[in-house]
């Protein structure tokens, strides 16, 4: 059935468009103005006159980025490496921890599960992981000190255990009426049909790995291992960069560079999320089903 | 280890002693080996490690320190000026968080909610996700671009008559960027509960509210709002409980300055100034493990009241 619409909420969807497209500037404006700043010249970004649009248009800002300091390709190459290596690790240690238990026929998940979900309500703090990666293990400045602690997300395990869990027994019975043992069901059935998952949960520690800088910063201290976003958590602290920048040339780029530092490491996710956004989503609500 | 154990034969339907479960489901089992020692090592040691909150431990390999001080640092910091400053802090900037940015998405879902044209509404919904996926340390630094003295925000102001404003290093101010940089992070991302929850609500109940004489906006209130309660009440669980151990502390460190200190300085800031940057570690562990235990508390406590009033709970 049909109620023609009041005038009151003809008016309301009239001044909820403009909110919405009020809340898509809001949104949209620092990524904007991080733009427009990139392509600007030096000295008008300096001055404070870039707001919308680049302000004298130049290249020169990328142009520099891109060949004649070796440094943003030294960090982006590390951050991909930290991203890939790290993902592989944490996507694999998630499901063979997730497969397990979702067995509801191994009866010692019954302390094995709780001993996984404690994790997520109480954690050991800062301290005691710095004293564990720095001092135990001796993974301070290694890549491993990047990559292990986070490896595996108590969340994202439980959408995994919850997903396998839905899986039906049917074909691994049948599989294992077929002679077939537990790896091979695991490697030939069970993985071809979690693609799905697999593919959210590539994502989630993906998306994650990039952007990490906590990690990093407490444990990397040789400068040539940091990801980007330490360099540009160091280009915007402005003050140290002095020191990287002596040449002319890296002066004349001095303003404009961190924001196109920052337009480069988000680039990717810009230009990815709005194509995986849906499995972030259904990754979201699965999880809230759960609980 | 007993591998040596006498093995009975167990009559047909009998429950198999634990022994011989784990014996023959030992290919399973064996995928936990590398994941639980995983757990054991890189969560549970450092559980563990908190121990040295009452241990004097100045560094080195031996992650147990020179012996027992007891509650000496417990004492130490609940006398520390620095560290009240931290907690008033961290309870004031959470709770404001809170409070702006929890109605905001609530509202802001039943905007999108109200969106008829499918495409517009999915571009509004996939806009605002954006901020969520971008790396915090680019959040901040386009706060601090946008704040700038020779800013956008400020050449505003300065068009508009009035003086520049030094949002960064007035600690006034901290506040409120906080907050409002905290809403633009979450606003879009923080309706996607509401909105699920909303599609599930059963459109008879729409109907029927229609039929007698209720607008949009009853209808929202009387129909979308109950229908979305039990998710309402659940991530306002989640967030009481994250009020204390919320892990804002690293935007604050990307975003204060020791200007602004006085105002910013939260629990998890100063446990990183104190252990990391100023070897304090155990002293630093101590507030550490209060501000863990108070959060425990914290989100034990809201599950319960939760589950008393509203039936709806985390476990």
């Amino acid at each position: 059935m049909h109620i023609k619409p009041s005038k009151g909420y003809q008016v309301f969807r009239i001044i909820n468009t403009i909110v919405m497209i009020l809340v898509i500037f809001v949104t949209l404006y620092p990524f904007i103005y991080l733009v427009a700043q990139s392509f600007s010249s030096d000295v008008a970004v300096s001055a404070g006159k870039v707001t919308f649009f680049p302000i004298d248009f130049t290249l020169e800002t990328y142009k520099y980025i891109l060949t004649k300091d070796d440094s943003f390709f030294r960090f982006y190459g590390n951050t991909i490496f930290y991203s890939v290596v790290g993902t592989i690790i944490s996507v694999g240690g998630t499901a063979i921890l997730a497969y397990p238990l979702s067995k509801s026929k191994l009866r010692l998940n019954k302390f094995f599960t709780p001993f996984v979900v404690f994790t997520m309500y109480f954690t050991g703090g800062m301290i005691p992981n710095y004293i564990l990666i720095t001092q135990w293990l001796g993974m301070g400045d290694t890549m491993w000190s990047v990559i292990l602690p986070g490896a595996i997300s108590t969340f994202n395990l439980l959408l995994m255990k919850s997903f396998f869990t839905g899986l039906p027994d049917e074909l691994e019975e049948a599989a294992s009426i077929d002679g077939m043992g537990v790896y091979g069901i695991f490697a030939k059935i069970i993985l071809p049909l979690s693609k799905p998952i697999l593919a959210t949960m590539t994502l989630f520690y993906l998306v994650a790995m990039w952007n990490e800088w906590f990690g990093p910063f407490l444990y990397l201290d040789t400068r040539d291992k940091w990801p980007i976003a330490l360099w540009v958590r160091q280009l915007v602290e402005g003050a140290n960069n002095v020191d990287t920048s002596s040449t002319a040339e890296a002066s004349s780029v001095q303003a404009t560079l961190k924001s196109a530092t920052m337009v480069l490491t988000s680039l990717p996710i810009i230009c990815v999320y709005p194509f995986v956004q849906k499995y972030f989503v259904q990754g979201m609500t699965m999880g809230a089903v759960k609980g | 280890m007993s591998k040596v154990k006498t093995k009975q034969p167990k009559p047909v339907g009998a429950k198999t002693s634990l022994w011989h479960h784990v014996k023959k489901e030992w290919k399973l089992y064996s995928f936990l080996l590398i994941p639980i020692l995983y757990y054991v090592l890189f969560k549970y040691v450092p559980v563990m490690g908190n121990i040295i909150a009452f241990r004097k431990y100045k560094g080195g390999a031996n992650i147990l320190g020179q012996g027992w001080v007891g509650f000496r640092y417990f004492k130490q910091f609940l006398g520390d000026p620095t560290f009240w400053r931290a907690f008033g802090n961290t309870l004031r900037l959470s709770i404001g968080y809170l409070l702006v940015r929890f109605p905001a998405t609530l509202i802001f879902a039943l905007l999108i909610n109200e969106i008829r044209k499918k495409r517009w509404k999915k571009t509004v919904q996939t806009i605002s996700y954006l901020p969520h996926f971008i790396s915090l340390v680019v959040v901040c630094g386009m706060v601090k671009e946008l704040l700038a003295s020779n800013g956008p925000i400020n050449a505003m102001i300065q068009s508009l008559g009035f003086d520049k404003i030094a949002f960064l290093s007035e600690p006034a101010w901290f506040d409120g960027i906080y907050i409002v940089s905290g809403v633009w992070q979450a606003l879009g991302w923080g309706t996607i509960l509401y909105l699920t929850a909303m599609t599930n609500i059963n459109t008879e109940l729409y109907e029927a509210s229609a039929i007698d004489g209720a607008g949009r906006f009853k209808q929202a209130i009387n129909v979308t709002i109950p229908g979305i309660l039990p998710t309402i009440m659940t991530l306002l669980i989640m967030d009481i409980g994250g009020i204390v151990t919320s892990n804002n502390m690293q935007k604050i460190l990307l975003l204060y300055n020791p200007l602004t200190q006085e105002r910013a300085d939260i629990i998890g800031t100063l446990v990183y100034r104190m252990g990391i940057s100023g070897g304090n570690f155990s002293y630093a562990a101590a507030v550490g493990l209060f501000e863990a235990v108070i959060g425990l508390i914290l989100v034990t406590s809201a599950n319960f009241l939760s589950k008393k009033f509203t039936e709806t709970s985390l476990w």
